[in-house]
């Protein structure tokens, strides 16, 4: 039988993968693909605890999952614009390129 | 049993498959990565049919491996991204990678070994037969009003980006 901490871990696991993605890729794309994985991971993390928690016949996890995809949706949507236009102005997606606010 | 075998199955599959999203050994290519995010997708969704949300694995693979994969696929292709492919990560950004999933795990472990092994008040099995149809009721009586602010966030989101991606601002 899983257990609640096992699908913690793999959420954990998943989440650190995540960040990792999101340090060490220099290509805007793949990063907002990092946040896209920890996105992934506190959903799983949501449902894990809905189901293994008290009162699931509420489905407040179920809720929370549902919002969240359609927040990640638009977000996803957005961030995407936003590399189009920088793309537009620097002709590069390097984030390290884009250092016009650099001190 | 059997599902203990699935659930490290797809556990495993996941994971595999979002290290290769972010770091590929064989291909630099950003549209490699963008199909082994739809695997990781994919495979969660089956993580998802395992904690008996059926209706969010649908939702999972029609709005992230449909939509939003999809869009990201659009966008590696219209952008001329030849040169990630020669790039290869630096050994600072590894390092920095490396410790970073270390550090953020050893953090979440230590604070998962002190939980309890089963949550204070749980019933154990949800006892919904199919998920979707409270789901709904749920979704258009006690969350009306979030819904709504979620459907004038997502019409934002359109009209923004549909302003961000234009060619002159006026």
């Amino acid at each position: 039988m899983t257990t609640l901490n096992q699908y913690l871990i793999v959420s954990a696991l998943l989440f650190a993968v995540g960040l990792a993605g999101a340090l060490t890729r220099r290509n805007a794309i793949l990063v907002l693909v990092g946040i896209e994985l920890m996105l992934n991971a506190a959903n799983l993390n949501f449902i894990a605890f809905w189901r293994f928690g008290p009162n699931p016949e509420l489905l407040r996890g179920v809720m929370f999952v549902v919002f969240s995809i359609g927040i990640a949706a638009a977000e996803a949507a957005v961030g995407l614009a936003l590399i189009i236009a920088v793309y537009r102005h620097y002709k590069t997606t390097d984030l390290n390129r884009m250092d016009t606010l650099k001190g | 049993m059997i599902q203990d075998v699935l659930f490290y199955l797809f556990a495993f599959m996941t994971l595999l498959s979002a290290v290769l999203v972010v770091a590929n050994p064989v291909s630099r290519n950003p549209v490699t990565s963008a199909m082994f995010l739809v695997l990781t997708i994919l495979f969660m969704a089956g993580l998802f049919v395992q904690l008996h949300a059926f209706f969010l694995a649908a939702v999972q693979i029609l709005v992230y491996a449909g939509a939003v994969i999809v869009l990201f696929l659009f966008v590696i292709m219209l952008l001329d991204l030849k040169e990630e492919q020669s790039r290869r990560i630096g050994k600072l950004g590894s390092v920095l990678g490396l410790v970073s999933v270390g550090v953020v795990f050893v953090l979440f472990n230590r604070a998962l070994s002190g939980l309890p092994a089963k949550v204070p008040g749980a019933t154990g099995q949800p006892s919904l037969e199919g998920l979707t149809a409270p789901l709904g009721h749920a979704l258009f009586k006690q969350y009306l009003l979030p819904f709504e602010i979620l459907s004038v966030l997502l019409l934002v989101a359109m009209v923004g980006v549909i302003l961000l991606s234009k060619k002159d601002l006026r």
